[in-house]
């Protein structure tokens, strides 16, 4: 596919109020890579929190109204991959027997996760400006599964020659936030964080990079809850932001 | 006591204990490994699997008539069929067969179903002396435990509980913590009961309708013997486990025993057709088959759910799935646990009594990953959470839709969804929650028990975008 000249792009619910600078910096990479980047206004959410709880009506007319963002037949990038997995794998779904079924399967099959637009689509060259540092990936398990992309972001980081990639044990398995999982089943997510942020410290990593601001979320907030009794651990931050405050001189 | 409070009360006594999330841990690492070593090219098994998954939904497609050409092939062969529609029939079926061949003592090779029909502790109450032969049922039977995992059932005890076990109802073979030896000590007690049981009872892996063959996938030798020494032989099993042709075994038993245990093979496999004919030396003079409905019909109706009937019970799924990791078998509650438990009991027993498993789930996908039929199980999951809380939207027969849900929820999502659906609302929200951003609660409950609390940015990316010069159209 040739680069397209402007894309969409949709921030997500979480990140426009609770990181929105992981949004800006991924809009920011696209805009340097020369695109000109569209932020509609009128964008919420995907609907996926309803759905995983079962509420498809509520999902249902959450995600109608972002439908309406995308009118132009050019790609929506989302810097998410579990909002993306949203809208490429289970929007179909959601929408099934729907009038707007055709319109909903339209914009998922130009949606990319950031990542995967900047690597398949851009192929983006990195040149690494930062000092040297220590990370590990988390790749969230819609990153992983439902868009298959977890070699894209690995691939990024690979680029910077100053950036040491190390490996957790149990590098796939689920961080526990599982969205609504966090709040119902408490103490479950609770002991797989627990597990996680174990895994994570383990390798003596300084940051933790991921796609996806949930598990980020999770883990990171369980890294400062355990600051007390286990000292700070890794910073946790959102692959955008990593990259953009790398390849950016001003960093 | 209301089903949540029960689950939530199961999972916080497996989360405390300590040993059994060490051997679940461990268990399911190694099996995880097994399995990933036997299928070293992807493409090779993704093709395996559309393969088994094939075979299985087009046996479930023409189910009743393969379950007829079985019923019809078996008695050709000397195999007597028995029908049931729920698990009291089973086991009253059983039960007749038993006590009109006068037989007393009874030995099992290890069955799901009968976990299912609860036979065991059925015939107990009515003078059967049962015997459970696999060597992990055989633990849990002394320990009067019901199985953790469907294909290793005792695998929340370690070494040295068993030791001790063994020693309590055995004092006189002396107290090992070999593992080897102990497994020598149960081989000692149970030959001699398989020498002298009346009656020996297995499940059936897969059922042949092309030819009338029951096929028992098995490491111990112990199916073999239960199914082979007594007199009397019944396998138990549900109606889905019908196959079409002979020629579907191959591969489903390739992918079964990779993905269940990481062996290329099991120790055993046996292909029983017919008892023993008047020149054979061995094998039991009747043979007794009993179909298990027990809801499977109707799962076989919806569409979607239908996929819940391909599982070849391997219990891959259970040993991939970081919940079941962390809190084991019991905590379910239920007699299959796990991803495959999440959706067929709830199914089976109805949504009102078991639909909150369906909670116990992060929507990870590491099940359906492995699943070597491709059942969508993270899919299922999702579709059965609807059926609990809104019974409004499909037409499908669940017991129990809609009991789930609950008022304050119904209206959180509800106020949620007038936040969310529209864009004027939303923005409003977004610019009271940014801007009294000092206000949110520290504390959220069961966020911050394990989390420092979270709190919106002083600037949505929309805001910045702005700033930043990024056109909104
Ligand atoms: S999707 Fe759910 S059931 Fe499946 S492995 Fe993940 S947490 Fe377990
Ligand atoms: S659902 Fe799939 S993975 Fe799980 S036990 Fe059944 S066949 Fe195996």
């Amino acid at each position: 596919m040739k680069p397209p000249e402007r894309v969409y792009f949709f921030g997500t619910c979480l990140i426009d109020m609770l990181y929105p600078k992981a949004g800006l910096a991924g809009m920011q990479l696209l805009r340097q890579a020369g695109i000109k980047v569209i932020y509609p206004k009128d964008q919420t959410c995907c609907g996926q929190p309803a759905f995983n709880s079962g509420y498809r009506d509520e999902a249902l007319s959450v995600a109608r109204s972002l439908i309406k963002c995308f009118p132009q037949n050019i790609p929506v990038v989302v810097p998410s991959g579990s909002c993306a997995g949203m809208i490429k794998q289970h929007w179909a779904e959601l929408f099934a027997d729907q009038v707007d079924a055709e319109a909903a399967a339209e914009i998922a099959s130009r949606t990319y996760e950031l990542t995967q637009f900047l690597v398949d689509v851009l192929d983006l060259k990195l040149k690494d400006l930062g000092k040297p540092v220590k990370i590990a990936v988390h790749t969230s398990c819609s990153a992983r599964r439902e868009m298959g992309v977890a070699e894209h972001i690995e691939s990024l980081l690979g680029q910077l020659d100053a950036v040491e990639l190390v490996q957790q044990e149990r590098k796939a398995e689920c961080c526990g936030f599982g969205g609504t999982f966090a709040i119902k089943q408490a103490d479950i997510s609770g002991a797989m964080v627990q597990d996680k942020t174990t895994s994570l410290r383990a390798t003596g990593a300084e940051r933790v990079i991921s796609q996806d601001c949930g598990c980020l979320m999770n883990i990171g907030g369980a890294f400062d809850k355990q600051a007390q009794d286990k000292g700070k651990g890794p910073v946790t931050q959102h692959i955008a932001e990593f990259l953009w405050e790398r390849t950016h001189a001003s960093n | 006591m209301h089903q949540t409070e029960a689950f939530h009360q199961r999972i916080d006594k497996a989360l405390h204990n300590e040993q059994a999330r060490t051997s679940f841990r461990s268990t399911m690492s190694g099996l995880m490994q097994k399995r990933a070593a036997q299928f070293p090219d992807n493409d090779e098994l993704q093709a395996l699997r559309d393969q088994a998954r094939a075979i299985r939904a087009h046996a479930l497609t023409r189910q009743p008539e393969l379950l007829e050409q079985l019923e019809q092939k078996l008695t050709a062969n000397g195999i007597r069929v028995h029908w049931a529609e729920t698990a009291q029939q089973a086991n009253e079926i059983i039960y007749q067969i038993l006590h009109a061949a006068d037989a007393k003592t009874l030995v099992k090779g290890k069955s799901m179903v009968s976990e299912e029909t609860e036979l065991n502790h059925y015939l107990e109450q009515r003078n059967i002396e049962v015997l459970e032969s696999d060597l992990g049922e055989f633990i849990i039977q002394l320990a009067h435990e019901p199985p953790s995992h469907i294909v290793a059932p005792a695998i929340h005890k370690n070494v040295k509980q068993v030791a001790e076990l063994f020693h309590q109802f055995f004092p006189e073979l002396g107290y090992t913590e070999n593992i080897d030896e102990l497994t020598l000590l149960a081989r000692q007690i149970l030959r001699d009961k398989f020498a002298n049981a009346d009656a020996g009872i297995s499940g059936v892996n897969f059922a042949v309708a092309e030819t009338g063959t029951l096929c028992l996938v098995e490491n111990e030798g112990n199916g073999r013997l239960s199914t082979t020494a007594p007199r009397l032989h019944i396998a138990i099993t549900g109606i889905e486990k019908v196959v079409a042709k002979l020629s579907d075994i191959p591969p489903l038993l390739n992918i079964l025993t990779k993905s269940a245990t990481g062996q290329p093979i099991t120790t055993y496999f046996n292909m029983i057709s017919r008892p023993r004919q008047p020149d054979e030396k061995d094998g039991p003079q009747a043979v007794h088959l009993v179909l298990l409905d027990n809801q499977r019909s109707s799962i076989r109706m919806d569409e979607e759910l239908l996929d819940t009937l391909r599982c070849i019970r391997c219990g891959a799924c259970i040993n991939h799935c970081p919940v079941y990791v962390q809190v084991g078998g019991h905590a379910y509650g239920t007699v299959y646990p796990g991803p495959i438990g999440c959706v067929l009991e709830p199914q089976r027993l109805g949504l009102e009594k078991t639909g909150i498993l369906t909670s116990a789930c992060t929507m990870c996908g590491a099940c359906a990953e492995v699943c070597p039929v491709r059942i969508p199980l993270p899919k299922l999951i999702n579709r059965l959470r609807a059926e609990s809380v809104n019974a409004a939207r499909s037409e499908a027969h669940i017991n129990g839709k809609g009991s789930l849900r609950k008022l304050t929820e119904s209206q959180a999502w509800a106020i949620w969804r007038l936040l969310y659906a529209s864009p004027r609302n939303y923005r409003l929200f977004r610019w009271f929650a940014t801007r009294l951003r000092g206000l949110t609660p520290t504390r959220l409950g069961a966020w911050t028990r394990y989390r420092s609390s979270i709190k919106p940015a002083p600037r949505s990316l929309q805001e910045l975008a702005q700033q930043e010069g990024f056109d909104h159209e």
